[in-house]
């Protein structure tokens, strides 16, 4: 049989990254292809490359598709191929109802007349085709997730799709949307299509993958088939993982743990739109003095909101649980009372909610606490600002032009250094660092890390969120693994390492 | 030299802009006619003094976040209504109107403040039904019809001359004196506050510039200041209402650099989330800038019936567009975050030299709008193409 997609030897290169490296696949007819690997591990970018995203030119390599070679340079001119894409966050118009979404960009009838009749006559039908009772003229936002997902497919369909992508489709669906929707795939390959599934999840491929390919750091591990071999899920997890920790963590000298200065137990917190849906689901943990701990897990695992309803209720709805802290049990209300009990989220998200990249380095490092900086309470004494400004920027080893250069201009591991050293000017004891070390490089990584150690010198504690395990791996002293909003499990670090992280989450998506 | 001068232009880009329209006036406009001249000086403050005030009230919404305020014209007749009501029909002491107007103003802007800040409705909406709301309510409390004339005691607070309305002088000389004393002094303190930070910072070991390069600035606005006051002397002397605009300059100015509220302000309008996530409370400082701006508007106002002598059913109109205007073209950032008073005084300053100097040329009324449109959107232009370099550089 031959392949249906062809792509080869596809290389594609980001300023500074290698996302993609010399990569290799075939996807045959009539089958479930899917494509597992980490956060990160290049699975998104291979499918952005084959849909035109990142469009022909920008990448090195060849795309065979009906062994036709391909040169898309956009999303439209894949889809007359027959080759669409729905991405994990689905891309649907709520005003709009599910006869017009699904024929958006794509509409019946003429540019300046379209046909309505046309249009929903035609929904009606491909609705049935995925069992959709509901009539086409419905509002998008008055369906569920799970139904949204199969208009998302639905749409696919009408465009007349031979090769269907989807970016883990089942993220946000509940057990049994989600078991409707693979069903369905599997109808639908059973009457020809054929499909490429991104997922990470164990349950997925064991049902219905025919293929897998394995990919980290860019490249192809393997590419298992159901038929010849033996996929277990030790396997795929080894394959996922498996990154060298290399050198590039600095060891901490004589360390001693204090006595617990976070506690956490049985804390709940909602998606402040999505009522129903626990974003934390009864998550209990501990941080002791002088320790570095740290949340492993996937994308959306719910580490990011755990972080930030304990910051002072910054994230979510009807928070419940029992937080304390130097054995004292507190109510955070807001961010000032977290800064006030002398807590820090650095956030991974630097510049949409980390600094004001406007205004230059100075202010940013003082904004968290200017009453520091401040004489009566509200007047600034900008000559102090300045010197402790400087003093701070030296110490982290921002480089810059100086305390005056505007944040949004330095690179993204001196705005990390920036975001830490703000941080620290608010002299906290607890500090969460969430995603330290996302989008920088190994030198500015070694940086961040050595200054960690630093504050665990001087007794504080640091809670470090990361999805790369040899971060986590490399750095903490105890690691909790979080997925879908609970805490699954507790390793210390001897115990610890990738295989067995991994091994953790792939189960705990598999019941 | 070439970094030296790209340096001065790009941080003085308005004010050299401002000269350079008021030296193609002065080529443009028949001889005798100046509008350096004591008597358009003069009347380029007063005309524009409540544009000033209002666009530093303005000037703190921008930079919350890029919000603005429609009522702003609406509340002016609004308080002008009620301060004729209380002055010239209830016969009130004025003193005690001027303070129960400032509070009503303040109120005003509270109210539509609390939509905004508490409730999240977006602040164009709000503004928008505040800007009929107040006219409204102002029309028929006036019964649609002008009250006036305010008594001179009322009149003399904001239209008399400083320190003539104290000198008993017919010849003029003591007045000119006086009032270049004024302009030495106000220059005198601006040049000595510079010297001494500037020594001050050197003492205690900071970085700091060349002093021929820091002082540049202040020795050009204090040149300015005294050619000012010398020309007002030669006139009537100092306006009062220079010394009203001048103290809320210098309030703001000191508001919005040197307090942590201030800093709050700038943070919020560059980054809502990062300074919620720096314990800012953002709603309070939002809530701040549209009651201040209410209480702003409130002194606008009695300046405007001051000056008309009347209250009148045609003030304030079209005052919020003016005024935004201003703003921007003072350098403000449509977006938030930016933004100083300085540049926004020197904004309307600007739009008022644009107006006075088109119509000494006799342009017609209309042309005058198309060319004031025309600026606004070479101003803002300005501003995101420059940002857009900044972030490719």
């Amino acid at each position: 049989m031959t392949p249906i997609l062809e792509m080869e030897h596809i290389t594609k290169v980001f300023p500074g990254v290698k996302a993609l490296d010399d990569v290799n696949l075939a996807v045959y007819p009539g089958t479930i292809h899917a494509l597992a690997g980490e956060n990160g591990a290049g699975k998104s970018t291979l499918m952005n490359v084959l849909s035109g995203t990142y469009g022909y030119g920008s990448y090195e390599g060849r795309i065979l598709f009906n062994g036709e070679e391909c040169k898309f340079s956009n999303i439209k001119d894949s889809e007359r191929k027959g080759i669409v894409i729905i991405h994990q966050e689905l891309a649907l118009n709520p005003y709009m109802s599910i006869g017009e979404n699904m024929f958006l960009g794509n509409e019946r009838g003429k540019p300046f007349r379209i046909d309505w009749t046309e249009t929903y006559e035609k929904a009606r039908h491909f609705l049935k085709t995925v069992g959709l009772e509901e009539s086409p003229e419905t509002l998008v936002q008055d369906i569920g997730v799970g139904k949204q997902q199969l208009v998302e497919i639905v749409k696919a369909l009408a465009k007349n799709v031979k090769l269907l992508i989807l970016d883990e489709p089942t993220a946000s669906l509940n057990e049994d949307d989600s078991q409707t929707l693979l069903n369905l795939l599997v109808q639908f390959k059973n009457e020809g299509m054929t499909c490429i599934l991104i997922t990470h999840k164990l349950k997925e491929l064991e049902q219905v993958a025919d293929t897998i390919t394995i990919i980290r750091d860019g490249t192809v591990v393997e590419t298992l088939s159901k038929e010849k071999d033996s996929v277990d899920e030790h396997r795929i997890a080894s394959g996922m993982v498996g990154r060298e920790l290399g050198d590039y963590y600095p060891k901490r000298t004589n360390q001693k743990f204090g006595e617990i200065c976070l506690e956490v137990k049985n804390w709940n917190v909602s998606h402040p739109l999505y009522r129903h849906m626990k974003v934390c689901d009864n998550v209990s943990f501990n941080l002791r003095r002088g320790e570095v701990v740290g949340i492993s897990g996937l994308m959306g695992s719910g580490r990011t909101e755990l972080a930030m309803s304990i910051f002072g209720k910054s994230y979510g709805a009807d928070i419940s649980g029992e937080l304390s802290i130097n054995g004292k049990s507190v109510n955070l209300k807001n961010v000032r009372d977290a800064i006030d009990n002398k807590l820090a989220y650095v956030t991974e998200d630097r510049k949409g909610q980390g600094l004001v990249l406007s205004n230059e380095i100075r202010p940013n490092i003082t904004l968290a606490k200017t009453e520091r900086i401040a004489t009566f309470g509200f007047h600034l004494d900008k000559d102090l600002e300045i010197s402790e400004a400087n003093a701070y920027s030296k110490r982290f080893g921002v480089k810059s032009t100086g305390i005056e250069q505007i944040v949004g201009n330095l690179s993204g591991g001196n705005q990390q250094k920036v975001l830490l050293a703000k941080w620290m000017f608010a002299e906290p004891d607890i500090l969460i660092l969430d995603e330290p070390t996302r989008g920088i490089d190994v030198g500015a990584k070694f940086e961040i890390y050595t200054l960690v150690n630093d504050l665990i010198s001087q007794g504080k504690s640091v809670l470090i969120i990361s999805s790369e395990m040899p971060e986590v791996l490399g750095m903490c002293d105890r690691i909790y693994i979080m997925n879908e909003g609970k805490m699954i499990g507790e390793l210390t670090s001897q115990e610890a390492n990738q295989e067995k992280i991994m091994m953790m989450i792939l189960q705990a998506s598999k019941s | 030299m070439a970094t030296l001068a790209k340096n001065i232009l790009g941080k003085y880009a308005l004010l050299i802009v401002l000269l350079a329209t008021m030296i193609v006036f002065e080529i443009l406009l028949p001889s005798g006619v100046s509008l350096f001249s004591a008597h358009n000086l003069n009347n380029l403050i007063v005309q524009n003094s409540y544009v000033v005030i209002l666009a530093i009230g303005m000037l703190l919404c921008i930079i919350s976040g890029g919000n603005i305020d429609l009522a702003v014209g609406s509340i002016v007749i609004l308080v002008g209504a009620i301060a004729g009501i209380f002055i010239v029909e209830w016969g009130m002491n004025p003193y005690l109107a001027i303070i129960l107007c400032m509070i009503i103003g303040t109120l005003i802007g509270s109210w539509q403040a609390f939509w905004i800040a508490y409730i999240g409705i977006p602040s164009f909406i709000v503004t928008l039904a505040g800007m009929l709301t107040f006219r409204g309510i102002a029309l028929i409390i006036m019964g649609a019809r002008n009250i006036g004339p305010f008594p001179e005691e009322y009149r003399n607070l904001f239209n008399s001359f400083l320190p003539a309305h104290w000198l008993n002088d017919p010849s003029g000389s003591a007045i000119f004196v006086s009032t270049l004393v004024i302009g030495i002094l106000v220059s005198a303190v601006i040049v000595v506050t510079k010297v001494v930070s500037y020594v001050q910072r050197q003492r205690k070991g900071y970085e700091v510039g060349n002093i021929g390069q820091e002082m540049l600035y202040p020795i050009i606005i204090c040149a300015a200041i005294l050619f000012l006051f010398y020309q007002l002397g030669h006139h009537n002397g100092m306006p009062a209402v220079l010394l009203i605009i001048g103290i809320v300059f210098v309030l703001y100015s000191y508001f919005t650099q040197n307090t942590t509220w201030g800093r709050h302000l700038y943070a919020m309008g560059g980054n809502e989330k990062a300074a919620k996530l720096s314990g800012i409370d953002t709603k309070k400082i939002l809530f701040f800038a549209y009651a201040n701006n209410g209480f702003l508007a409130s002194i606008a106002a009695l300046v405007v019936v001051a000056r008309f002598n009347q209250a009148s059913t045609q003030a304030g109109v079209g005052f919020e567009l003016d005024v935004i205007a201003a703003c921007f073209i003072g350098g403000a950032s449509a977006y938030g975050g930016t933004g100083k008073v300085g540049g926004v005084v020197i904004g309307a300053i600007f739009m008022g030299v644009l107006n006075m100097g088109m119509s000494l040329l006799g342009a017609d009324i209309n042309l005058q709008r198309v060319i004031n449109g025309f600026v606004l959107m070479a101003a803002v232009t300005f501003d995101i193409m420059s940002k857009k370099r900044r972030a490719v550089a």
